[in-house]
């Protein structure tokens, strides 16, 4: 099963983490991804700079936002597509990101693929 | 990270906020900064056992609040405190605090807080040393270490700013829009001024370059209470392209490298991108600016994968248009160099021969134009001007980078452009 893996926290703490804290939790977040990489169920994942830097389209009016459309307040920060067997799987992956994390949520959404595109090269 | 670790980083992020309300109520900085590390303390002892609070600034309002008030009521000292049916109990903080945080009027909060830093009595050092021990929490050790001056110093100079503003009486009623407009600028110019204190570190890992990171930090505070503000959007990005240059700009030796010569892959992709899309947003606004023009500027540049790449057409057009908005002979200056790569060396001469007067004290005037006379092989002339920008100098990495352009003309080998 395809999932994706959202990574919710407030946003304007973990911008405030000192480069060491950050440094930290990647590096522990890293075991994980290299893990679950290993076994071949972690596809590519996404890490979205902030909200401040966003541009929302609204439907009604056809109206163009600065920043995401609700105040909320923990904040879409990145995603990993994972393919798992099951939500159980999905969940466990989910339970080693929150323990090598300090804050924040994670959200599993099934997904299908809409279109595949090219590749991104990280650059 | 350890439990402390993520209850600092609360306390950071919520400090600014936090701070703000406080001082709304008791218009003392003083005891606004007392009451927050009240509440910073009994937040340490209260979060690791009940976990984080929804809303942690919401959290240490109320509890720095009642903390404070008790603390004033033991003294007996009755300053303008508020209502008593403000006063909620302390058992029942975040249901009550949480729909109020929502209200706009914490934007006004966090903004007079940062405006009451730059306040136009206080002199520039002062402004960014207030507000980096008030908004940002620094302490005055790390301060002092920032600035490459003693502690004593720093807390003389902290402790006479703070007086100054004292004395000031900054209204506490909500700003109209003029007011809050020119709020913004101010503390987008405070912001800036701080940026560029830690951009003048050569060392990336100093404590003065970590000045970079608040301001950024601070800037992305003011733009998410004000999303749609065009000339923030505009610093914000301006500070990030520069500061994704950081690991390029200096040589191992400390020696300041220029742009032309930068190793570009060293250049941080993710603060260029979140760059690059704040200049588009703020450009959809049709309100242009300062910092949206040298933001433009930044951004031309970072798009350039080699230094052969750039826009200099693009970079002489918003040259143009900052002149048209904040003329300077320091913007005539530097849209000399792209004129020079755009047309000729002798052309971008042509534009700054009337600046000799005006900018005849300016290290970078006689540097540059040195650089252009040494294109067009008037060697004596150019050998003349860098003896001049090296009596100028303001560091010894700038003296230095001239005594290159020295060497070369020794050596005979002036590049020809």
């Amino acid at each position: 099963m395809l999932y994706a893996l959202l990574c919710y926290n407030d946003e304007a703490s973990v911008f405030s983490w000192t480069k060491e804290e950050d440094d930290a939790v990647m590096g522990r977040l890293d075991v994980v991804h290299k893990k679950w990489e290993a076994a071949g169920k972690l596809k590519p994942s996404l890490r979205l700079l902030p909200t401040s830097a966003a541009t929302t389209l609204r439907k009604k009016d056809n109206e163009v936002l600065d920043g995401p459309y609700a105040e909320t307040k923990e904040q879409l920060l990145g995603f990993y597509i994972i393919e798992v067997d099951d939500l159980e799987e999905g969940l466990s992956f989910a339970r080693e990101l929150t323990a090598a994390n300090p804050g924040g949520a994670y959200e599993l959404r099934p997904i299908m693929l809409y279109n595949p595109g090219s590749p991104v090269e990280p650059r | 990270m350890t439990d402390f670790a993520w209850i600092d980083a609360a306390l950071v992020s919520a400090r600014p906020q936090a701070v703000a309300a406080l001082l709304r109520y008791f218009r003392d900085l003083d005891l606004a900064e007392e009451a927050y590390q009240d509440a910073c303390l009994r937040a340490l002892k209260n979060w690791p056992q009940n976990g984080p609070p929804r809303d942690p600034a919401a959290w240490l309002i109320m509890v720095g609040r009642n903390a404070a008030i008790d603390v004033t009521r033991r003294r007996a000292k009755q300053t303008s405190l508020p209502d008593e049916d403000q006063i909620s109990d302390l058992s029942d903080v975040e249901a009550d605090v949480v729909q109020r945080l929502d209200e706009a009027d914490y934007r006004d909060d966090v903004l007079r807080l940062l405006f009451i830093c730059c306040h136009p009595d206080l002199p520039a050092t002062q402004q960014v040393a207030l507000a980096l021990r008030i908004v940002s929490g620094l302490t005055v050790p790390q301060i002092a270490r920032a600035f490459l001056i003693g502690e004593s110093a720093m807390e003389q100079r902290i402790t006479r700013a703070k007086a100054r503003v004292a004395g000031a009486g900054v209204p506490f009623e909500a700003p109209d829009a003029v007011e809050r407009a020119e709020r913004l600028a101010s503390v987008a110019a405070m912001i800036y001024l701080l940026f560029n204190e830690g951009y003048s570190a050569a060392d990336p890992a100093s404590d003065r370059a970590s000045l970079c990171d608040e301001a950024i930090r601070l800037a992305r505070l003011l733009l998410r209470m004000y999303p749609a503000e065009p000339e923030i959007m505009g610093l914000l990005a301006l500070m990030l392209l520069q500061h994704s240059r950081i690991a390029a700009r200096f040589d191992a030796e400390g020696d300041a490298t220029l742009l032309e010569d930068q190793n570009r892959k060293l250049w941080k992709r993710p603060l260029i991108q979140e760059g690059l899309a704040l200049i588009d947003k703020a450009i959809r606004a049709r309100k242009p600016g300062t910092y949206q023009i040298q933001a433009a500027i930044a951004g031309l540049h970072a798009r350039a994968e080699t230094p052969e790449e750039t826009d200099w057409a693009g970079i002489d057009a918003l040259y143009a248009a900052l002149e048209h908005q904040a003329p300077s002979p320091v913007v005539t200056l530097n849209r000399s160099v792209a004129v020079s790569k755009l047309h000729s060396p002798q052309a971008a001469l042509d534009l700054i021969a009337p600046l000799a007067e005006r900018l005849d004290d300016y290290f970078y005037f006689h540097g540059v134009r040195g650089s252009y006379l040494m294109q067009l092989n008037r060697n004596k002339e150019a050998r003349e001007a860098f003896n001049r920008a090296i009596a100028l100098a303001n560091t010894p990495a700038e003296a230095a980078n001239i005594r290159t352009y020295l060497d070369k003309l020794s050596a005979g080998a002036a590049p020809k452009k």
